[in-house]
């Protein structure tokens, strides 16, 4: 039987990545929804976690909010699905996080459960061959097709699914889904389509749930939000006491990391939401109706995500205070430049400087060209072929700030302060290599879903 | 003539990574009439933007009116994606600031 309305909670935006707050997420959960969702990945975390193969987020939290939801859940005897495993959705993240689940199953005494999980790692033969046959492997927001050069110097792709492997699983039966790589609007939209409602409304679901609280106001990040889909409209409501889904939240919300505030691509098409309606529903809830669904014509493409090492890298800090220093801050980074190609000649390593309380922030896009600050920052970063030879680059790039020769500096016994007099090793240096897509025949093609039983 | 701030009659305003390889800026005012009022000005255009951030137009991939919000957004190409060695800001997330101070006639 078809239902008429299924309830998703969703606890954190970003699990694991700061803590859920459980106050909210449990007047959520006294409410018993269908379903406990989360993505626990975002490409924001830049291009190391990916390539080194770690987690951006720290175990406690992650364990932290999957005990919340596993419990929840558990004991309500209702499907959770997290995607994103561990921030990059990794092969080493899915595992990660399915023996989280064993381990708190075991602490927690929890009845037998069905777990299934899938991968998303990308093996570069597979692309390689798809190349070697004549496909193409698009670029996405301008960049230029995928070149076999590009992709031999990758350290690790992952592809990032839509619905496809997450409907799979709840159709195997599945009480707990660990997702790998997928877009953040596949976990909520899953469940609803699997229960038969409609695409439309399924995605948008997924659309305005997967920040949770971001799409309410006051401002406040990790409060839990609830969806409700029916089979004509969608409602959000804010778990929280002190936060409303309003018109203007949920509607701003729609914009949010998004170039453009109307369209959602993912495997297998296109959200258009360019003709939603929004309407007040009670204090803490907005409706929204007319979101329009646009499948892929053709075959589905796949998202590809890949990091690519640059070296080893190294942090120096150095602050400056004297005023005859800070006026010539670009002489005494030339000096120390210079410095650093004398040993090392002026290619085969990386030396950046970001000068704060000048335009560390923004760099070139800073508008204000004239130094303010009394003191300044400055953040050196070595990278190189070896950590031996990253940290001179780094330990010379940030010492000369201290030597620099200015002729009429008064300070001769040092222009820099230091917190440490060293240069601190950094996790390797990495660079977004992919942000492409790939045709695929079979939407399950490259996201294998298993399936184990775990719990007493 | 007399003018009013952008940072005193919108409600949020933002910046955000949409995707590895762009920044998005997002301007939303919480009354219609500021919305209307910034739209009908029509001091913030791609050009302006272009000239505030001192780069070349082409780099602005979009520029919407977005009336559901009351919003301006507009996102830009980054010269290299997020997190790339020398990039200071992963999230993108400090670059709405020279936004603030942009003077609507009242």
């Amino acid at each position: 039987m078809i239902k008429k309305e299924l309830r998703i909670i969703c606890p954190n935006g970003h699990l694991g990545f700061s803590p859920t707050k459980e106050d909210s997420f449990w007047l959520g959960a006294q409410t018993k929804p269908d379903y406990y969702c989360s993505d626990s990945g975002s490409d924001d975390i830049g291009p190391g976690p990916l390539g080194a193969d770690k987690c951006a987020s720290l175990y406690v939290w992650q364990k932290h909010d999957l005990e919340l939801m596993l419990l929840a859940s558990r004991e309500q005897g209702v499907p959770m699905i997290i995607g994103s495993a561990g921030d990059t959705g990794t092969n080493s993240r899915v595992d990660m996080y399915v023996q989280i689940i064993k381990d708190l199953a075991t602490e927690h005494k929890i009845p037998k459960f069905k777990l299934a999980y899938f991968y998303s790692e990308v093996d570069k033969r597979y692309l390689r061959n798809k190349m070697e046959n004549g496909a193409v492997i698009e670029g996405l927001d301008s960049r230029s097709f995928l070149t076999f050069e590009e992709l031999d110097k990758t350290e690790r792709i992952v592809a990032v699914a839509g619905v496809h492997p997450y409907i799979r699983a709840l159709e195997m039966g599945a009480d707990v889904i660990i997702g790998g790589r997928s877009s953040d609007i596949a976990i909520f939209a899953a469940p609803a389509i699997k229960e038969g409602f409609p695409e439309n409304l399924a995605y948008y679901a997924g659309k305005v749930l997967e920040c949770a609280s971001f799409c309410a106001e006051p401002y406040g990040a990790k409060e839990s939000v609830i969806g409700t889909i029916t089979h004509n409209d969608v409602k959000v409501t804010a778990m929280a006491p002190w936060q409303r889904c309003t018109v203007a939240s949920v509607a701003g919300h729609a914009m949010y990391e998004r170039s453009n505030p109307y369209y959602e691509y993912f495997a297998g098409g296109m959200l258009d939401m360019s003709e939603c309606l929004y309407e007040q529903w009670d204090e803490k809830t907005t409706r929204i109706t007319n979101p329009k669904y646009i499948p892929i014509e053709g075959k589905i493409k796949v998202k590809l995500e890949g990091s690519t090492k640059v070296g080893e890298m190294y942090i120096g800090i150095a602050g400056v205070r004297d005023p005859y220093t800070i006026k010539n801050i670009d002489k005494v980074i030339e000096l120390s430049r210079e410095q650093v190609m004398q040993k090392f000649g002026d290619n085969g390593y990386e030396l950046h400087y970001r000068i704060y309380g000048k335009n560390g922030v923004m760099g070139d896009l800073e508008p204000v060209k004239e130094i303010k600050s009394h003191e300044l920052c400055i953040i050196v970063q070595g990278i190189a072929p070896t950590k031996e030879m990253a940290e001179e680059v780094t330990m010379t790039g940030t010492r000369q700030i201290f030597y620099a020769r200015l002729p009429e500096v008064k300070g001769t016994a040092g222009t820099a302060a230091f917190v440490v007099d060293e240069v601190l090793p950094a996790t390797s240096a990495y660079r977004w290599s992919l942000n492409h897509i790939v045709e695929v025949d079979d939407p399950l093609e490259l996201f294998d879903v298993k399936l184990i039983e775990i719990g007493e | 003539m007399k003018t009013i701030k952008l940072v005193d009659i919108a409600k949020t305003i933002r910046s955000k990574n949409a995707g590895t390889d762009r920044i998005t800026f997002d301007i939303i005012f919480r009354e219609k009439e500021n919305y209307e009022l910034v739209k009908a000005s029509k001091i913030i255009t791609k050009e302006f933007i272009a000239n505030l951030f001192q780069i070349c137009e082409s780099r602005i991939s979009d520029f919407v009116e977005f009336d559901p919000a009351y919003a301006i957004k507009f996102t830009i190409l980054r010269l290299q994606p997020s997190g790339s060695p020398g990039e200071g800001d992963v999230f993108g997330c400090q670059q709405y600031p020279p936004l603030l101070d942009i003077e609507i006639p009242v």
